[in-house]
């Protein structure tokens, strides 16, 4: 089959600048938001997973699916703590650590407030956490009133910059840190000393424990032991599972809120993209007849007018990941409906979900090709012809 | 207007400018057309004949010198006075008919009462009128494409007559149209000059038409030849 | 208006574009009208709340209790009517998909606090008699065929644990934006359930007041009763307590803000197009019109009002199917929304926008059609 040149294709299109310009961006439009929601929907799921360890288990009450509602008495936190599986930390101790969860009601930086998860740690805590880093200031000391920020609530909350005073529980504690944790939940925590913590937030017990296997193949051994305790009453998880599981119905819902917008939308755009093609078929109806004339066959002409649809929508796919890149520097919050607190997150816009728009924009135009395609195809060449 | 003048051109020209060059198409055009006259323009293409038929129904300006068609200066309308002017005093036929596709043969004809205040009955047994004269009342319901040439260029003309023009103006208008048609759409005209008293002013190229009508003149490179 | 047969008959005819274009159109305007019900259905408990009622929380979070013995306190408070309490109950039906509000209340004041909640007399004594009983909202009857009697087994998340509810009544809210998804039972059939630490703590108190412009007084006289306590109090009208847990959720409506632009202004550009290829491929026949007399504001008008009545067209499709669609289907968004319902002003503003497109989309082919020169248009043809 004889090839019609792709510059006749590419010509057509420059030809008509304000066709084609205005196609290309109702695309580039819906490939944007295509990789908008995924981007949303990935930085939230990512955030969650990417803020529990393979390596580490955590334990809370049998039933509870978030530290928030979980309670781990002193006792049951000492029996867990000396199970054999755990590693050791450098000192010879065990890697693990018991810690309080609260959430806390404070103001935004626009005014509007909403709660934040405060954690009392260990010196244990901040070691089971290889992604937590120091990004200004310095640690806590324990015993004094002192509190580290994550680097999300120094962005958006009132107060919580180093040298701050912020009011927790009736008490002034001073901002000593803000810590980096790698865009994880915990950036959107406070963190202070757990033994202080206690008295000061009236709550004799722990919510969660949380360990470091010495060996990840130990895991089972360990959840069965602790589970089919009687006197435990808890629940083991792998630490990436639970926080995985606590984004799957949320992260669910915004993909699906995403895809279903975006298939609705495209189907809009290539509803306009057929009359495009069908506008620029009719309009070259001359033309079509003369190249049918001179001996291209009607599937030469077929296979021409879907390449130049397709150019026409992977050009607006382009576009749209262009106007998509700059997505990644959003930053959102939500409330996490586990932990009932505000979770900040930042897009995440991955080559694979750039590849989607594209492979997307592409499938709008060979939709909207074909049958303008098919049509200039299957037209009469002496008819053709005869056409003003 | 003095001596019955319908049309009085004067030292008109026209000319266009396309990229770096000047186009001259009319150069000093002076024409005199009385009421109830049937005039042929004549000319070998690119004379400027088409552009001398649109100056007269005042749907172009001139570059230069006066066209007073009815008793108005056209060059001195706003192009909406000039709009509303045309509705009133001329009537256009065209060499491909120009009936608007999506319309049916009577609606294309009631096109120009629209522009009236006449009622709806009014328009109703006007348009009903019109499609007598020209012989077509069973075809109202049609669509252009469902009609022969002869017949599209008939209800152009039942069109072009509807709201009583004083001025009929055709641009070839059997240029289209085989012998047999042709003399058909010439026989239509030159009753509507001679039995209704229409002044028209027909561009052709068509020795055979000219002749029908009452006097012809010949355009030559923008100049009228005497 | 004789005119409007010429601007219907290039539809009708033009039956493939029309379809098109008008489908596109209701696409965008179904999306839009989605998209504004998902902000107004959040809304919808903004909407419920009566300004008589103030609701008495833990200052730090909503997820501290306050003591039981705050009841007898917050009723000797000047003005205030009813003391009504109850404690959230986080749970699910059988998977933890099914995710279902669930309060225990104090029966014996909850519905004089709640008189929006409607349900026969026989059924309320029924729920008021019997530990385990509960109400149910006509939602969830529906969605789930729960029926009087029928036990319903929840599991909880905040207390664990297998609750064996009896239903005992269904209820139905007294207006729309009532939700009738919850789960209404016996706080004390939950108080008596807990070990002894957690006995007699309760998650809000709601008082109702005589009128609405108590509220400031009130709100000051309860937060000043109880500032030094270890349980300090935070108090606000309902209003403004749903406001406040509106907003924890965050820049949603920012989100659906952006998105919506971007649908609306993508389908405009594909009907800006669609308009601009309409009228290129009949600029002979604009010129034909203008010939016969037709001024340029009435060329003007008439290629403007097919773009209108297109767009019109699509919004009307667009945004009935919208309506009927969401009536007749139980969208919950996976519990997050009590009642997805399209407003009749979220149609309204889509018809609006509808017309605004159409404008829009209109108004540079309107233009450049009321500009065209005659005889040079003409020419191209002949």
């Amino acid at each position: 089959m004889a090839r019609i040149p792709l510059i006749y294709n590419v010509r057509n299109l420059g030809q008509r600048r304000v066709s084609t310009a205005l196609t290309a961006l109702g695309i580039a439009l819906v490939a944007w938001v295509f990789i908008f929601t995924l981007a949303l929907a990935g930085g939230f799921q990512s955030a969650l997973q990417a803020t529990g360890s393979r390596d580490n288990a955590i334990i809370v009450r049998n039933g509870s699916t978030a530290e928030l509602t979980s309670i781990i008495t002193r006792d049951v936190a000492a029996a867990v703590e000396s199970q054999p599986e755990i590693a050791r930390a450098p000192d010879g101790r065990p890697l693990a650590t018991a810690e309080l969860v609260v959430v806390w009601n404070l103001p935004r930086k626009s005014g509007t407030t909403t709660n934040v998860v405060v954690r009392g740690v260990g010196p244990k805590s901040a070691a089971l956490r290889s992604k937590v880093h120091l990004a200004a200031g310095r640690m806590f000391r324990p015993g004094l009133d002192e509190v580290v920020v994550g680097k999300m609530v120094a962005e958006r909350f009132q107060n919580c910059s180093v040298g701050d005073h912020l009011k927790l529980s009736g008490r002034d504690w001073n901002v000593v840190g803000v810590f980096d944790a790698g865009g994880t939940g915990y950036d959107s925590e406070i963190w202070g000393d757990v033994e202080l913590f206690m008295p000061v937030f009236d709550r004799p017990v722990y919510q969660s424990v949380i360990l470091r296997l010495g060996d990840n193949s130990h895991f089972a051994a360990l959840k069965k032991r602790l589970e089919s305790d009687p006197r435990m009453s808890v629940t083991v998880h792998r630490e990436d599972q639970f926080y995985a599981a606590q984004a799957g119905a949320l992260a669910g819902l915004l993909r699906s809120l995403g895809i279903f917008v975006t298939l609705i939308m495209a189907l809009g755009a290539v509803f306009g993209a057929l009359n495009t093609m069908y506008a620029s078929v009719g309009a070259r109806t001359k033309e079509i007849g003369t190249l049918r004339a001179i001996g291209f066959s009607g599937g030469s002409v077929l296979l021409s007018i879907l390449v130049e649809s397709t150019l026409l929508a992977l050009l607006g796919g382009a576009i749209g990941c262009l106007l998509a890149l700059p997505v990644r520097n959003f930053t959102t919050g939500t409330m996490s409906f586990t932990s009932f607190s505000e979770l900040a997150f930042r897009f995440a816009v991955t080559p694979g979900m750039l590849l989607s728009g594209m492979i997307f924009a592409g499938a709008m135009g060979l939709v909207g090709g074909f049958f303008p395609a098919r049509k200039a195809a299957s037209m009469p060449v002496v008819e053709a012809l005869r056409q003003a | 207007m003095k001596n019955g003048e319908l049309v009085r051109l004067r030292n008109v020209h026209k000319r266009y400018r396309r990229e770096q060059n000047e186009i001259r198409v009319l150069e000093g055009i002076n024409l005199d057309v009385k009421e109830g006259d049937f005039l042929a323009l004549m000319g070998p293409s690119g004379s400027g004949k088409s552009t001398l038929l649109n100056l007269i129904g005042g749907i172009d300006k001139p570059t230069e010198g006066e066209v007073w068609v009815a008793g108005e200066s056209l060059g001195s309308l706003s192009s909406n006075a000039l709009a509303a002017w045309r509705a009133r005093h001329v009537g256009f036929i065209f060499q491909l008919y120009n009936l608007i596709p999506v319309l049916t043969a009577y609606q294309n004809v009631e096109l120009p009462l629209l522009l009236t205040r006449l009622s709806g009955k009014e328009r109703r047994e006007r348009v009903a009128l019109a499609l007598r004269l020209v012989g077509l009342e069973d075809r109202a319901k049609h669509f252009p494409r469902q009609l022969s040439g002869g017949e599209e260029q008939r209800i152009a003309i039942a069109r072009a007559i509807v709201a009583d023009p004083t001025l009929l103006v055709a641009d070839e208008p059997t240029g289209d149209l085989d012998a047999k048609n042709a003399d058909e759409i010439l026989t239509l005209l030159k009753r509507l000059n001679e039995e209704m008293g229409k002044t028209i002013i027909m561009v052709t190229h068509d020795p055979h038409a000219a002749q029908r009508a009452k006097a012809t003149v010949h355009l030559e490179k923008g100049v009228l030849q005497s | 208006m004789k005119y409007l047969r010429y601007v219907v008959a290039h539809l009708a005819r033009a039956k493939r574009r029309t379809f098109l274009t008008v489908s596109s159109i209701a696409l965008a305007l179904f999306l839009f009208c989605t998209l504004r019900t998902v902000m107004t259905s959040f809304d919808a408990a903004l909407r419920a709340s009566d300004d008589t009622r103030l609701v008495v929380r833990h200052a730090a979070s909503l997820v501290f209790p306050l003591p039981l013995a705050y009841r007898d306190r917050l009723a000797q408070i000047q003005d205030v009517e009813h003391v009504g309490y109850g404690n959230w109950f986080g749970g699910f039906y059988q998977d933890p998909k099914n995710q279902i509000a669930e309060f225990a209340v104090d029966v014996k004041n909850f519905f004089l606090i709640y008189p929006e909640i409607l349900l026969p007399a026989d059924q309320r004594r029924a729920f008021e008699g019997e530990r385990t009983a509960c109400l149910i909202g006509r939602g969830l009857a529906k969605k789930y065929g729960w029926k009087l009697g029928d036990v319903v087994p929840i599991t909880g998340t905040i207390y664990p644990g297998e609750w064996r509810l009896t239903v005992r009544g269904i209820y139905a809210g007294k207006t729309e934006d009532i939700d009738e998804n919850t789960i209404f039972f016996n706080w004390e059939y939950l108080n008596e359930s807990m070990p002894d630490v957690r006995k007699n703590w309760v998650g809000i108190y709601w008082l109702r007041l005589h009128s609405a412009s108590l509220a400031p007084a009130v709100s000051d006289r309860v937060d000043a009763m109880f500032q030094n306590s270890p349980q300090p109090t935070k108090t606000e009208t309902e209003k403004a307590f749903q406001a406040g847990f509106l907003s924890m959720m965050g820049n949603v409506s920012m989100l659906l803000t952006i998105l919506g632009s971007a649908i609306v202004f993508a389908i405009m550009l594909v009907t800006v197009n669609t308009m601009l290829m309409a009228a290129r491929e009949r600029t002979t026949e604009i010129a034909v019109l203008k010939t016969l007399g037709f001024s340029n504001r009435l060329i003007l008008m008439l290629v403007g009002a097919e773009a209108v009545l297109l767009s019109l067209a699509g919004g009307i499709v667009g945004s009935a199917a919208a309506y009927v669609i969401f009536r007749n289907i139980d969208f919950t968004g996976g519990g997050m929304f009590a009642n997805f319902r399209v407003l009749p002003e979220t149609i309204g503003f889509g018809l609006l926008l509808a017309v605004f497109l159409g404008l829009l989309s209109g108004l540079v082919p309107a233009i450049q059609a009321s500009r065209l020169q005659i005889a040079g248009a003409l020419r191209k043809v002949a």
